[in-house]
């Protein structure tokens, strides 16, 4: 079993940063996992993605060209992507900041305001985790104690007064 | 099992390199190598070590040069720009017999070229890379976990043969995170009788030098480099075998163009092609033997490189050209697919190519 | 009685260096130097690409040979393998030190990185046969310049104690030179003084020595020592550029 995913947005959206803690939580459940950011210029404002593989066996080739997961989190990274995501795979997009639908009909698709719920409930930046739980849950993977692991992992002890929002956003990604 | 942690590739030669014992790093910034310099710009100082952000690469090399002459372990990293830059100190590091790690996380070229990853260095790092005979002792790590392992033999095969090391990587592996274990064994580092570390008033001034005006002087010196190399042939040669034992059709490829190699093999045996894979780990030495064992039985050897074809070379001189020898690649920061990997596969197994 | 003899720090072995050519002097009082503060077992010195690039053989310390005008990088790097045990010095040339290897001499000074750097200013490219330098004068004539250095083709002198002067950076800057008895005790006294700054861990010293390179000038060895007070020291004149610690005194 190997999932490959690929989430793009904007750069600050904190599209790195999700796809670690889904690769830490990977790591805690004793999967093999890899992470591989875009880099560069386009780094500074522009779009910023990354690629995960989530897999029981050794990850080989670690760049995703055509994703079984596609998290959207702004309209260009729809555009340039909706058509490499496998038949039958998952888009999930952030219908707070992406106002047209997905064009694709053979792959399951998730319409999910994240943006808006995250600064509703006073999460501003925490979309990217609203996504991740309701990600997690999809796949029915949703394991608390592997994400605390990973929150831990991903969350110096400096900024540890972060945890409990994350917590939040996950969990209010996982009841969406 | 150790605990183990996410990593990027260039933190986690980082880190290996502080293990190992490395307490001094020269640098200059440039993508897609600076994690290994903001890393140690933050660890050194907490351990009395030495980060110090050189003036251009130029100075970096030569400051690794000198903590070297010293008898300390060292090392600098780059991409392949600021590696040919690099380029005269590491011929005087390999002219006067000195042990240094070099980092190469390779990027398109040649010029600027771009930023993403490459193997278009393999020549310049295999060959030596600036001026004189001399070779490197080269790693190409495929993981992150062989970032920081190689990293440690690095410093270790540098010190044994008195040469420079280099990890020819590329903007992949150092900006990807894997799970990494630092749990290994490191050992002690070896007298070095030869350092100029002062006299004491001890013993005779030591010299460490590259300069040899008298031809028959120069000469010898460059044949007992040679010799030492030979050694180094011998014992330090390093490859992987993934299913090549029965393939049809091998491929060979290093770092993360092996990653993506071997993808395809799974995909082609799956398809009922018996396809392997050999991956050189040390492309200096070149691993020989593996492919004269090969072309025993397989029908083909594909290069699979981010380059126009350079480790291809050494591939059809290991192999005797004994049978067709072809290139996969792609180019300017562009990664071949498994499936681009997978259709030449086919061609090759029909033998319509 | 006073007897004359070889300083310790220098080897048996005989100078290459062409007759009249000063050198041998300023190789001498840095031998003298570390013999009287007592410093061998400690020193490292690292002569670049130049006429010096033998001085390993010549000095009974430690020595590196370098590349062409990185012998401040490479300092640095010996200086930092181990600050408390190493002293370390450069030997280097005006090609070396003021062309080549500029972007190296600059930035040590800058970090006032601790070393001793000695400077030899004789105008010319002496190893190689005699091509322009660049602190060859204005309208000297040099194998690359054969109708006299022309500034508006390829520009003007440096002043390394000058240019370097404006930095924050170093400790101790000195223009000497040793065409004279009188001089050559100035130098000397400079030099020394170079040296007990990094012992002080002051930092940055460079001594930059107006020497002489009669086979290059083309002239004999006594005019050529007559050359450097014509002509050189009005360009380059002689004296104390910076010297951190006693300004700090003075404020």
């Amino acid at each position: 079993m190997m999932t490959q995913y690929l989430f793009a947005g904007f750069g600050g959206q904190g599209i790195l940063f999700a796809g670690k803690l889904l690769a830490y939580k990977g790591l805690t459940e004793e999967k093999n996992v890899s992470w591989l950011p875009s880099y560069g210029p386009e780094m500074r404002g522009g779009t910023a993605n990354c690629s995960v593989i989530i897999s029981d066996d050794p990850v080989g080739a670690p760049i995703v060209l055509n994703p079984d997961v596609l998290i959207a989190m702004n309209l260009p990274s729809l555009d340039k992507y909706e058509d490499d995501v496998v038949p039958g795979g998952t888009i999930i997009v952030d219908s707070s900041l992406i106002e047209r639908e997905v064009k694709r009909t053979d792959v399951k698709v998730v319409y999910i305001p994240a943006t808006k719920m995250a600064s509703d409930n006073g999460l501003d930046g925490l979309a990217n985790m609203i996504i991740c739980g309701k990600l997690m849950e999809m796949a029915g993977e949703y394991n608390e104690e592997t994400i605390e692991k990973a929150l831990a992992k991903c969350i110096s002890a400096r900024h540890a007064d972060l945890l409990e929002y994350n917590r939040k956003a996950l969990k209010m990604g996982k009841e969406f | 099992m150790a605990d183990k942690v996410l990593m990027k590739g260039n933190e986690a030669i980082a880190e290996a390199a502080i293990i190992a014992g490395c307490r001094h790093y020269f640098g200059y910034p440039i993508t897609p190598q600076t994690e290994i310099a903001a890393y140690m710009a933050k660890q050194m100082p907490k351990i009395g070590g030495t980060f110090l952000q050189a003036e251009s690469e130029i100075a970096a090399i030569n400051m690794v040069y000198g903590v070297s002459s010293a008898g300390k372990r060292v090392m600098t990293s780059s991409s392949s720009p600021g590696i040919s830059l690099k380029g005269e100190g590491i011929s005087y590091l390999a002219g006067a017999d000195l042990p240094a790690l070099i980092v190469n996380a390779q990027r398109g070229g040649p010029g600027l070229g771009g930023i993403q990853p490459s193997q278009s260095d393999y020549f310049q790092a295999t060959r030596g890379g600036g001026h004189g005979d001399y070779h490197l002792i080269v790693l190409t790590p495929a993981s992150v976990q062989e970032m920081a392992e190689l990293t440690i033999k690095g410093f270790e095969l540098a010190d044994k043969y008195r040469m420079p090391a280099m990890i020819l990587a590329d903007g992949t592996i150092g900006q990807m995170m894997e799970p990494v274990s630092f749990d290994f064994e490191v050992a002690p580092q070896i007298e070095k009788p030869w350092a100029t570390t002062g006299t004491k008033m001890e013993r005779k001034h030591n010299i460490v030098n590259s300069l040899y005006l008298d031809p028959a002087t120069l000469e010898v010196k460059n044949i007992e480099r040679y010799e030492r190399y030979k050694i180094v042939e011998e014992n330090e040669t390093m490859y992987e075998e993934y299913m090549a034992d029965d393939a049809d059709i091998v491929l060979a490829a290093f770092g993360i163009a092996a990653r993506v190699a071997k993808s395809a093999v799974n995909e082609a045996r799956k398809q009922g092609i018996k396809a392997g894979l050999i991956r050189p780990i040390t492309v200096w030495p070149f691993p020989k033997a593996p492919f004269k064992k090969a072309v025993e039985h397989c029908k083909a050897i594909i290069s699979v490189e981010l380059s126009m074809g350079q480790m291809i070379e050494d591939v059809k001189l290991a192999s005797e050209m004994k049978v067709p020898v072809t290139l996969t690649s792609r180019v300017g920061g562009m990664i071949p697919t498994p499936n681009q990997i997978l259709e030449d596969i086919k061609k090759a197994a029909e033998g319509g190519r | 009685m006073v007897v004359f003899e070889k300083p310790k720090a220098l080897t048996d072995v005989p100078f290459h260096y062409c007759p009249g050519c000063t050198h041998g002097i300023v190789h001498r009082l840095v031998a003298e130097v570390i013999d009287e503060l007592g410093i061998e077992g400690k020193t490292i010195g690292i002569a670049p690409v130049g006429c010096s690039v033998m001085a390993y053989d010549y000095f009974t310390c430690d020595m590196i040979e370098a590349a062409h005008g990185r012998a401040p990088a490479v300092a640095t790097g010996v200086k930092r393998a181990d600050p408390e045990n190493h002293i370390v010095f450069t030997y280097q040339g005006d090609g070396d030190l003021a062309s080549i290897g500029m972007a190296e001499t600059v930035h040590a000074a800058a970090r006032n990185e601790n070393i001793t750097i000695i400077f030899i200013n004789n105008a010319i490219y002496g190893m190689t046969g005699g091509q322009m330098a660049p602190t060859s004068l204005p309208g000297q004539v040099t194998q690359t310049s054969p109708y006299g250095r022309n500034t508006d083709l390829c520009g003007w002198p440096i002043k390394v104690c000058e240019l370097l002067s404006e930095l924050d950076g170093p400790e101790y800057l000195e223009r000497v030179t040793v065409n004279s008895v009188a001089h050559v005790r100035q130098a000397k006294r400079a030099i020394k003084k170079a040296f007990q700054n990094q012992i002080d861990n002051k930092g940055f010293s460079l001594i930059e020595v107006l020497s002489s390179c009669p086979t290059n000038w083309g002239m004999t060895p006594e005019k050529a020592l007559k050359w450097i007070d014509d002509a050189m020291i009005p360009y380059y004149p002689l004296g104390v550029y910076k010297d951190r610690s006693a300004q700090k005194k003075e404020a």
